[in-house]
């Protein structure tokens, strides 16, 4: 089972590396990958110091370009393809059929991993991309529960990977426009969710109040943690209660099933959070390695350490986590 | 747009009208009655299938197929819709035992449909990621006749994909209901009623417009139908008619609500048919509609906002 560790930059890829990832994924700074966010992503030379950094050390590096080109911007997203192919990199993860279909038509020797923002949940819909664009890898959606999954995996010749800890998407990724309905921008047309320039934070007499394009998400009183506002985590009305309508304010956390995961035949585990910190993704990327090498060691025997949750709880966003969808009663 | 000089409305094909897919979940009676009194109204192309909930099995396939049949015989275009997202084994083989009927033209709501209608003509829904040139050449070439644009893209992304489709290949646009703006394995209606997926008792029968969500300051914002998240507000691009003539949409949809849903399709009707001014038109949607009507998506802007027409008057 391969440990996939997120790199905002090359601090972050190279922490990775140096901490236990099998392989680090990555974007261009650009709305050509779903973590679009100021500061974060690669220059073409920085991904060809990290590539050569990782690829020292045996390690592979995945380019993320799984966002949604129109007419307008098309340009540009083939060129990320040609751009990625051309440094070398292990894998593109892709999310279009337009794109897919140009990668596989333009870079036939390329991998190229379907994008969790491709929305495949069944065996038909990853068929179907295998069929016309020979997808190496399909990263689930976080949609199926653990019984689910493996029951897909026995159907499929796709090898799987799924998100095993960090913010926890709610909805079908790739078709969620809950982001642009508040703001304008959503992860398919922009790259990212609740994008920085449309949040604002206030602070008013009921309390703190996080917004989205003007939209009240939450108002919270003093000292109730705040995480990154997104709408799906909002606090709204509804039939005269006031209540976390889609989801808490959680993070998702797969470590306690990981023997479940392995024996499913999960390929590879991904670690969401480009955006975090290299602090993050070395905490992180240490206990995922310890957990999987002891997992895979024996997995009969696999307890999850206590030190490990510690670790993992300090970096969740909010203030609790979840085995998400994976469990059928979170459905 | 602006309106082009020496521009001649009778030339450009008008839009037809079409009526989505039931979204929520009424009761069988319900139904059959609705699409009675639709039958009567001149919307000339109708979807109708499960789109949402695999386990909403009051109407099956046979039950759809009925209706169509009545549909097609009052000589309109009837088009089976698929559910959006398919998880379980069982859902695949609902599916595809509606794509190997022959009958009617299907709307693919997943990739999974894809798999199963490549070879024959078909409907590519909004919840398939359609947003470029590329991705319709593709799609054309497995056998697309018509796709709906997704919710989100605007006119200029309209614009530029209709400047480069091909002949015969159609154009929809959602263009009046509550945006599906989301989708996902938690049932959010049961969830709100302490209920999970598996044991939901149907409570979202219980809500046959779905189950409002408003922000801690009053604004109505979401509203949930199940395992799908709509816009509380009503998307509406009535006032942008003159604009869609000339950019040569071909359909527009108009999406079933529980009540007054054979009055929204004439107000529709006689704006396309020019004896209704759409901006006077869109006044009385906006007594029909369950809630505040927006337009924001059309224009570029958050999908909320309202920006083409009720404010100006």
């Amino acid at each position: 089972m391969e440990l996939v560790c997120p790199a905002g930059n090359l601090s972050m890829l190279k922490a990775a590396v140096d901490h236990g990832a099998d392989a680090v994924y990555l974007g261009f700074r650009d709305d050509t990958n779903a973590r679009h966010f100021a500061g974060l992503n690669f220059t073409d030379q920085q991904i060809a110091e990290g590539l050569k950094y990782a690829h020292d050390r045996r390690v592979k590096v995945f380019v993320a370009i799984n966002t949604y080109p129109q007419p307008h911007n098309w340009k540009r997203w083939a060129a990320a393809v040609d751009r990625a192919a051309g440094l070398g990199v292990d894998a593109l993860i892709l999310a279009d059929m337009g794109v897919l279909d140009y990668a596989a038509e333009r870079h036939p020797q390329v991998n190229l991993h379907l994008s969790v923002q491709g929305s495949a949940t069944n065996p038909a819909a990853i068929g179907f991309m295998q069929r016309h664009f020979g997808i190496k890898r399909v990263v689930l959606p976080r949609v199926l529960s653990l019984a689910q999954v493996a029951q897909l995996i026995q159907n499929i010749s796709v090898p799987v990977e799924i998100f095993g800890f960090g913010s926890l998407c709610v909805m079908v990724e790739g078709r969620c426009l809950l982001s642009s309905y508040a703001s304008g921008q959503s992860p398919n047309t922009f790259g990212a969710c609740s994008p920085a320039a449309h949040v604002e934070w206030r602070d008013t007499p009921q309390g703190q109040e996080t917004r989205l394009g003007g939209v009240l998400l939450e108002r919270r009183a003093p000292g109730e943690p705040a995480g990154y506002p997104t709408i799906c985590k909002g606090r709204y009305w509804v039939d005269g209660e006031l209540r976390h309508a889609i989801e808490e304010p959680t993070s998702l956390n797969t470590l306690e099933i990981l023997p479940k995961l392995l024996a499913a035949g999960v390929s590879a585990i991904k670690i969401e959070g480009r955006q975090r910190s290299t602090r993050y993704v070395t905490q992180v990327t240490q206990v995922w390695r310890e957990a999987i090498d002891a997992c895979t060691r024996n997995p009969q025997a696999f307890q999850t350490k206590e030190s490990w949750r510690k670790i993992l709880a300090a970096v969740s966003e909010g203030t609790q986590t979840t085995i998400g969808p994976y469990e059928r009663t979170w459905h | 747009m602006p309106e082009r000089a020496g521009f001649n409305m009778a030339e450009i094909q008008r839009p037809r009208l079409s009526l989505g897919p039931i979204l929520y979940l009424w009761p069988r009676e319900q139904v059959f009655d609705f699409y009675a009194e639709i039958l009567e109204t001149p919307v000339e192309v109708i979807y109708l299938g499960e789109t949402v909930c695999s386990k909403r099995r009051q109407l099956k396939p046979e039950d759809y197929w009925e209706l169509a049949e009545r549909i097609t015989a009052a000589g309109k275009e009837a088009v089976i819709s698929t559910l959006a997202l398919i998880e379980s084994e069982g859902e695949l083989k609902t599916l595809k035992r509606i794509c190997a009927d022959q009958r009617f033209l299907i709307e693919a709501g997943d990739l999974a449909a894809l798999e199963f209608l490549e070879g024959r003509p078909f409907v590519a829904a909004h919840s398939i990621n359609l947003y470029n040139q590329r991705t319709l050449d593709f799609l054309i070439k497995l056998g697309l006749k018509r796709w709906v644009m997704p919710v989100e893209l605007g006119r200029s992304t309209v614009a530029d994909l209709l400047k480069y489709r091909p002949v015969g290949v159609e154009c929809e646009l959602f263009a009046f209901g509550r945006l599906p703006l989301a989708y996902s394995a938690r049932c959010f209606t049961a969830y709100n009623r302490g209920l999970g997926k598996d044991n939901c008792n149907f409570c979202c029968g219980d809500y046959p417009g779905g189950l409002l969500v408003t922000t801690q300051e009053g604004q109505a914002f979401l509203n949930l139908n199940g395992i799908q998240t709509q816009s509380a507000t009503v998307h509406n691009l009535l006032p942008a008619l003159p604009e869609i003539r000339a950019l040569g949409v071909d359909l527009l949809r108009i999406s079933p609500q529980s009540q007054h849903t054979a009055e929204i399709i004439r107000i529709f009707a006689a704006c396309l048919d020019q004896t209704l001014d759409p901006l006077e038109g869109t006044m009385r949607l906006r007594q029909l509609a369950p809630g505040e009507l927006c337009d924001g998506y059309w224009t570029g802007q958050a999908g909320y906002r309202l920006g083409m027409a009720l404010e100006a008057h």
